[in-house]
């Protein structure tokens, strides 16, 4: 029998990003707001005290910020043909936990979209015509332009402080020579802060990519290059290069997260009460299946606790917005048989190939600095920059070189060929530690039939609930542009004359790899649209089914875009709470009719 | 019922003591605003206590005294008229004749005057929600518990009870800044040195240089030289910084710590931008002590060795270490967020304690409403020794042209606990 507390207006279910820009966008207009969190409280003080968080071993190797797998994990398998076993190792991606989620421990790269992927389904069959995108590919429009976005792009970026050059503003050319991406869309607004300084081997990419003809422009970085105060009036200091962003959280309050950026200005609400600790376990529906009354959840000390609201928001991490859907049975899940249903479908991930460059001792390239975000990149491959017809495959990449920082313990990287222990190794380390580049193309992942999320039948979690089943492969598209990409940015390598290359891309017939990271820009499975037969959100972010839930996060996204996503994340976020405080809020119910 | 009854016959009866044209709310709301501006709920309030109910410690030379109910409720000041309030607040004398313990500032609010003290009184009898609590008694031994030397202290240090006068030709804002200053604001009792007796050696402006040039160490921490002195003083700030400074907890180049923090989050966080502004310009006339008084002169050598990676001053290796991600090698720290040490009045104070503490200890930048963000400076007497503390206190008392004297091992040990 749970406790039942007195109902509010809104819950919210995970306190990252989604959830504390909600949090601030219900506050604001007057609704009494909970924010449930399944982790513990953090904050840059204690949890990032300097020097204690400069530590790998405790929180890369051990991964203190991440989801901790002895309670909950996913299950996964390559097919349907598959059994799925559970994740018992987080690798391939890294879940947040506590307050903050992974907005405490995320890079800080901050991009917006291209425009094309918002439509990429209408701009590829526009441009290529139906027949080009594969039959067993199931990417969709997202149901919301860029211009309907651009001005919660720009709020974003100043609640994030991020560092960033603009190519035009409001049509008027300003980034040339100075850093801006000659195929970046409009902006109403500069980035708030100029952008960061380039390491040396961002510099490097620069100047090869343009030799080879590429386009180079700065990063744009919600990693500070000054002090910064948002419109919430929330501080930031300045990134200081420390090279400690992922997975780490940020002694110099210069990364941007919902603990620096949003939380500060929640604290003093008399509206807004966030509760640690608090898993949620399923959002109840009343007896029509139509509309939450509430959630569920189990504080610390493993009491069943029910909080009842009008209002209920997914907040959570990608695949446990998910999960929460599937467990409460809202929106029909999804059957990759039929290809009917929607809950699990086009699950879709990120497409990544990487390239290091050792160079000769008289090549400096400090690789113990860095900063999450920051870098040079080339968009001439990324979204549709350039003519897919010869190519035969969906998506593109920007690539980059992001120098966030060799750590001693996973940043050493030597040539090919190097043994990985013995003196061989300790020379080889000796001579190339400082010495080397390393870059990426951070390709879209596009979505297909058979990648999806359902509930495992076999396992079940520390409260006896099924696993989630992530079934997900590499297909055909993206190896093809894995290897186009590779290829690509191998030119861009090469005109850096290295003394040697290392191409690490997909091979044909790869499977997916659970141990390797890649990024954790896991995306879809409760996905937005402007159909209910083919998406489980409106554009609004507002369930099909049950109207007073809203689903906020890449979780929405139909397939993987080229950029890092928290960018559209964030803007998505902040275009929900636009609708639910000006329309829903007035006359509840679907702000969509089917 | 019965109490409710009772209650509403105290308002009446309250309301009809205060003559019928004042407009009571507006009373009461000017009452509310001198008193954050008085600071009364920081000693009337216990450590997770109802508002004024009193039962804060206080430590003095002779033993631990209380602070006082001043809720309306019968075991608070519900029983006192304007003229029993205003004999405690300004004369020092409770209701039953016995002379008030000097922690009670009424040496200072002896200047408040009579309007400031009739809204006073409407707020703590009409604002506050009464909360029955009894007084606790001092822990103080027999015969240093008789309260007749107090009444001795009052007569020979407390001045008469007086309105408050500008001085002649005085500008209204500095005029302004006085009154708040001196009078409710009692900046004096922490910032003004006491002599042995224990009274303030001034109590205003013209009362001599003496007068908030800074205290001796008070649990832990040193209340600074607010005069005009560049080294430890106030002579580098502008009015605007000040006025940030005393609205935000923090400015350009600074941030609060220690017993000032409270000052800002319970007091002068809520001044209005034009009090705030008075009490600026008033402390910027403040002449300095040191009449050799000369700005701060930055000098870049100990920047230059660092950026050349020569560390060999004493101390430096410990800052690069510990200190330098935020405050810089060149002492600058950044805007608003992380205090600039070159040029920094705490740091080149005579007496170290402050400095010392806050290497030790850390500090909390407190959240304000208009500055919710609070930075956090770690403590580091978990990782450093009594030594290097002492080296690298040094080393930012002598660094880019501060002027501090030398802080000794012994000196951060006495200070550890």
């Amino acid at each position: 029998m749970s406790t039942v507390m007195k109902k509010v207006d809104a819950v919210i279910v995970g306190f990252g990003w989604t959830g504390a820009i909600m949090a601030k966008e219900l506050t604001e207009a007057g609704l009494n707001v909970v924010a449930l969190e399944r982790g513990p409280m953090q904050d840059t003080y204690p949890d990032g005290n300097y020097p204690q968080v400069i530590d790998e071993l405790t929180y890369s190797v051990r991964k203190k910020l991440f989801q901790d797998v002895s309670k909950e994990t996913v299950t996964i398998r390559h097919s349907v043909n598959d059994v799925a076993l559970p994740n018992r190792q987080l690798g391939a991606f890294l879940p947040g936990n506590g307050v903050g989620g992974a907005g405490l421990h995320w890079s800080g790269v901050h991009f917006r979209v291209d425009p094309i992927e918002l439509r990429i389904r209408s701009h590829y069959e526009e441009r290529y015509g139906k027949n080009f995108i594969p039959k067993d590919m199931t990417i969709q429009d997202f149901g919301v332009s860029y211009e309907e976005l651009e001005p919660f792009f720009d709020y974003a970026e100043k609640v994030f402080g991020t560092s960033g050059q603009a190519w035009t503003v409001n049509g008027q050319l300003v980034g040339e020579g100075r850093g801006g991406n000659p195929y970046a869309p409009d902006r109403s607004n500069p980035f708030p802060l100029e952008s960061q300084k380039n390491t040396v081997s961002a510099q490097l990419f620069q100047k090869a990519a343009n030799e080879v003809g590429y386009k180079p422009y700065n990063l744009p970085s919600a990693n500070t290059s000054g002090p910064y105060t948002n419109p919430y009036g929330a501080q930031m200091g300045p990134c200081n290069f420390c090279g400690f962003c992922s997975g780490y959280v940020c002694y110099m309050y210069s990364k941007a997260s919902p603990n620096v950026n949003i939380l500060p200005a929640l604290k003093p609400l008399p509206n807004f009460e966030l509760r640690p600790d608090a898993h949620v376990i399923r959002v109840n529906l009343d007896s029509t299946k139509s509309k939450a009354t509430g959630v569920t959840y189990i504080d610390a000390l493993g009491r069943e606790i029910e909080q009842p609201a009008d209002l209920v928001i997914l907040g959570a991490f990608q695949f446990h917005n998910v999960r929460l859907m599937l467990l409460s049975g809202i929106g029909k899940p999804y059957d990759p048989k039929t290809g009917e249903g929607v809950v699990g479908k086009n699950f879709a991930y990120q497409n990544m190939g990487t390239i290091k460059a050792y160079f000769d001792k008289e090549v400096h390239t400090n690789n113990f600095i860095g900063a999450g975000g920051n870098g040079v990149a080339i968009d001439d491959f990324n979204a549709d920059n350039f003519d897919h017809g010869p190519h035969g495959f969906v998506g593109g990449s920007p690539m980059w070189v992001n120098q966030a920082g060799s750590r001693p313990i996973a940043g050493t990287s030597n040539p090919p060929g190097t043994p990985a222990w013995g003196s061989a190794w300790k020379k080889a380390t000796a001579d190339y530690y400082t010495h080397q580049v390393s870059m990426d193309a951070h390709g879209a992942h596009q979505s297909y039939r058979g990648n999806y999320l359902d509930l495992d039948p076999v396992y079940r979690d520390a409260y006896g609930q099924p696993l989630l089943r992530m079934t997900f492969d590499w297909q055909e598209n993206d190896i093809k542009m894995n290897r186009f990409m590779m290829e690509k940015m191998g030119k861009i390598a090469e005109a850096m004359n290295p003394k040697a290359i290392a191409l690490l891309g997909k091979k044909v017939g790869e499977h997916f790899n659970t141990a390797s990271y890649q990024t954790t820009h896991l995306n879809g499975g409760a996905i937005m649209g402007t159909d209910p037969k083919t998406s489980a959100l409106n554009r609004y972010l507002q369930s099909w089914d049950v109207h007073n839930v809203f689903v906020p996060g890449a979780s929405a996204f139909p397939q993987g875009l080229g950029y890092n996503p928290t960018g559209l994340v964030a803007a998505l976020t902040y275009w929900s709470a636009r609708a639910i405080r000006e329309q829903y809020l007035k006359n509840p119910g679907p702000l969509v009719q089917a | 019922m019965k109490a409710v009854v009772i209650a509403t016959l105290a308002l009446l009866g309250s309301f009809s003591a205060v003559a019928a044209d004042v407009d009571q709310p507006a009373l009461i709301k000017q009452g509310e605003y001198l008193a954050r501006a008085g600071d009364c709920v920081a000693c009337h309030t216990a450590k997770d206590g109802k508002p004024f109910a009193g039962g804060l410690p206080m430590e003095t030379p002779i033993g631990m005294i209380y602070s006082t109910n001043i809720t309306p409720d019968p075991t608070g000041i519900g029983a006192y008229s304007f003229d029993d309030f205003d004999n405690a607040v300004r004369h020092g004398v409770a209701k039953n004749g016995s002379t008030l313990y000097p922690a009670m500032p009424y040496p200072s609010y002896a200047r408040v005057n009579q309007a400031d003290m009739q809204a006073l009184y409407a707020y703590f009898m009409q604002g506050v929600k009464p909360v029955a609590q009894e007084n606790k008694a001092v822990d103080i031994p027999w015969p240093l518990s008789m309260r007749w030397p107090l009444a001795m202290w009052r007569w020979t240090f407390a001045p008469a009870v007086a309105d408050f006068t500008p001085m002649l030709g005085q500008n209204p804002v500095v005029s302004r800044g006085a009154y708040l200053v001196e009078g409710l604001g009692h900046c004096g009792a922490c910032h003004t040195p006491r002599a042995l007796t224990l009274q303030e050696k001034s109590l205003s402006a013209t009362d001599g240089s003496t007068f908030l040039s800074g205290s001796a160490p008070l649990e832990g921490w040193i209340a600074k030289n607010l005069r005009g002195d560049h080294k430890d003083g106030l002579g580098s700030w502008s009015e605007e910084q000040l006025v940030q400074f005393l609205k935000t907890g923090r400015s350009d180049r600074s941030a609060v710590f220690g017993g000032m923090s409270d000052v800002i989050v319970h007091s002068m966080q809520y001044m209005s931008d034009a009090d705030l502004t008075a009490i600026a310009r008033y402390l910027k006339t403040l002449p300095a002590v040191d009449s050799t008084n000369a700005p701060h002169q930055y000098d870049p050598a100990v920047a230059d060795a660092l950026w050349n990676g020569d560390d060999s001053k004493r101390g430096a290796a410990v800052y690069i270490d510990n200190c330098a991600a935020c405050h810089r090698t060149d002492g600058h720290g950044y805007t608003r967020v992380f205090p600039a040490l070159a040029g920094n009045p705490v740091l080149q104070s005579d007496d170290p304690t402050s400095l010392i503490h806050i290497v030790l200890k850390g500090g909390t930048l407190p959240a304000t409403h208009t500055a919710p963000s609070t930075f956090t400076m770690p403590g580091f007497d978990w990782r450093l020794s009594d030594q290097e503390v002492a080296d690298v206190v040094n080393f930012i008392r002598t660094s880019w042209g501060n002027k501090g004297s030398d802080v000794k091992p012994a000196d951060v040990k006495a200070l550890r606990d």
